[in-house]
């Protein structure tokens, strides 16, 4: 029953919160709401009895996917307003695709005969162990290929967003490690009376 | 009242639909675009970790986990276009986007 109830509040609130995503006027509050639908789409995880998803979805999702749009929202100096040009426009088309794509969606669910009744659950081991079980043996090819995508998009964004600009004093660590005693400090013997010389 | 799959499978189709909506309707916008696939890798992962959970396997969640890091690759790489696009060019507008003609 208890569950049952945390079912609808965790649903509805993660639909309310998509909606909001999508038309609300200023982006750091749809990021906002984004935020509000990941902690509740990790709820509804909890009742599956996903518990490390919903673990990793909060600390991925929210900790940093969430916060680097957050970041870039306020970063970038963006007048929003000219940018919701079009809303009326494609509203009605996009409410007749969307309507007609969830009536279907609904239809075949609610219609199909052999849907899986209940939650079958794996209770002797924890569910982060069972995942880990079989992550690192018969998924481990998949697991490095995770690792290298992360790394080419970690680069991939370093390059994109590196730039060298002009004009600006910069530390040169290259010639700084270089240089020896030889070529930077020489001993001058200073006649009294006349000094040195410098070319 | 119990809980079934199809519950879960509406949630997912859902936010699915919303996050579909919000490419058709903010067509300028490239940070909501991008917030709307978040909506619908979200969606995705939904139905899987329900299927996960219902039919006693655990693949699902493994694939849950591979699509968390895809989606969180994608993110980083569109919000890096993004940031040196309104570098070079002061605007995120889609329209403009086109200017390389490839």
């Amino acid at each position: 029953m208890i569950e049952t109830l945390f079912f609808y509040l965790f649903a509805s609130i993660t639909c309310l919160a998509g909606l909001m995503v999508i038309s609300s006027r200023n982006p750091v509050h749809s990021v906002l709401f984004l935020i509000l639908a990941f902690f509740n789409a990790a709820g509804l995880f909890v009742l599956l009895g996903a518990e490390f998803l919903a673990m990793l979805l909060v600390v991925v999702y929210v900790g940093a996917v969430a916060v680097l749009f957050l970041f870039v929202v306020m970063m970038l100096d963006i007048n929003f307003v000219e940018l919701r040009e079009g809303f009326q426009r494609y509203m009605p088309l996009g409410l007749g695709v969307g309507g007609v794509l969830l009536a279907e969606i609904l239809f075949v669910f609610f219609n199909s005969a052999d849907m899986p009744e209940t939650v079958v659950m794996v209770t002797e081991v924890s569910n982060t162990r069972v995942l880990g079980r079989i992550l690192y043996t018969d998924y481990i090819y998949l697991f490095q290929l995770a690792g290298l995508i992360l790394l080419v998009a970690m680069i991939g964004a370093i390059a994109l967003t590196l730039r060298k600009r002009e004009n600006v004093r910069r530390q040169s660590i290259a010639s700084q490690t270089e240089r020896t005693r030889a070529d930077s400090i020489e001993v001058v013997s200073v006649p009294s009376n006349t000094g040195v010389k410098r070319s | 009242m119990e809980i079934t799959l199809p519950h879960y499978l509406s949630v997912s189709a859902i936010l699915f639909v919303f996050g579909m909506f919000g490419i058709f309707i903010n067509r300028k916008n490239v940070i909501t675009i991008l917030m709307s696939i978040e909506l619908i890798l979200l969606s995705v992962n939904i139905n899987m970790v329900a299927f996960s959970a219902f039919t006693g396997t655990i693949s699902g969640q493994i694939f849950s986990l591979f699509i968390l890091t895809v989606a969180a690759a994608e993110a980083a790489i569109g919000l890096a276009i993004l940031v040196i696009y309104f570098r070079n060019r002061g605007s995120i507008a889609v329209e403009d986007i086109n200017v390389m003609k490839g």
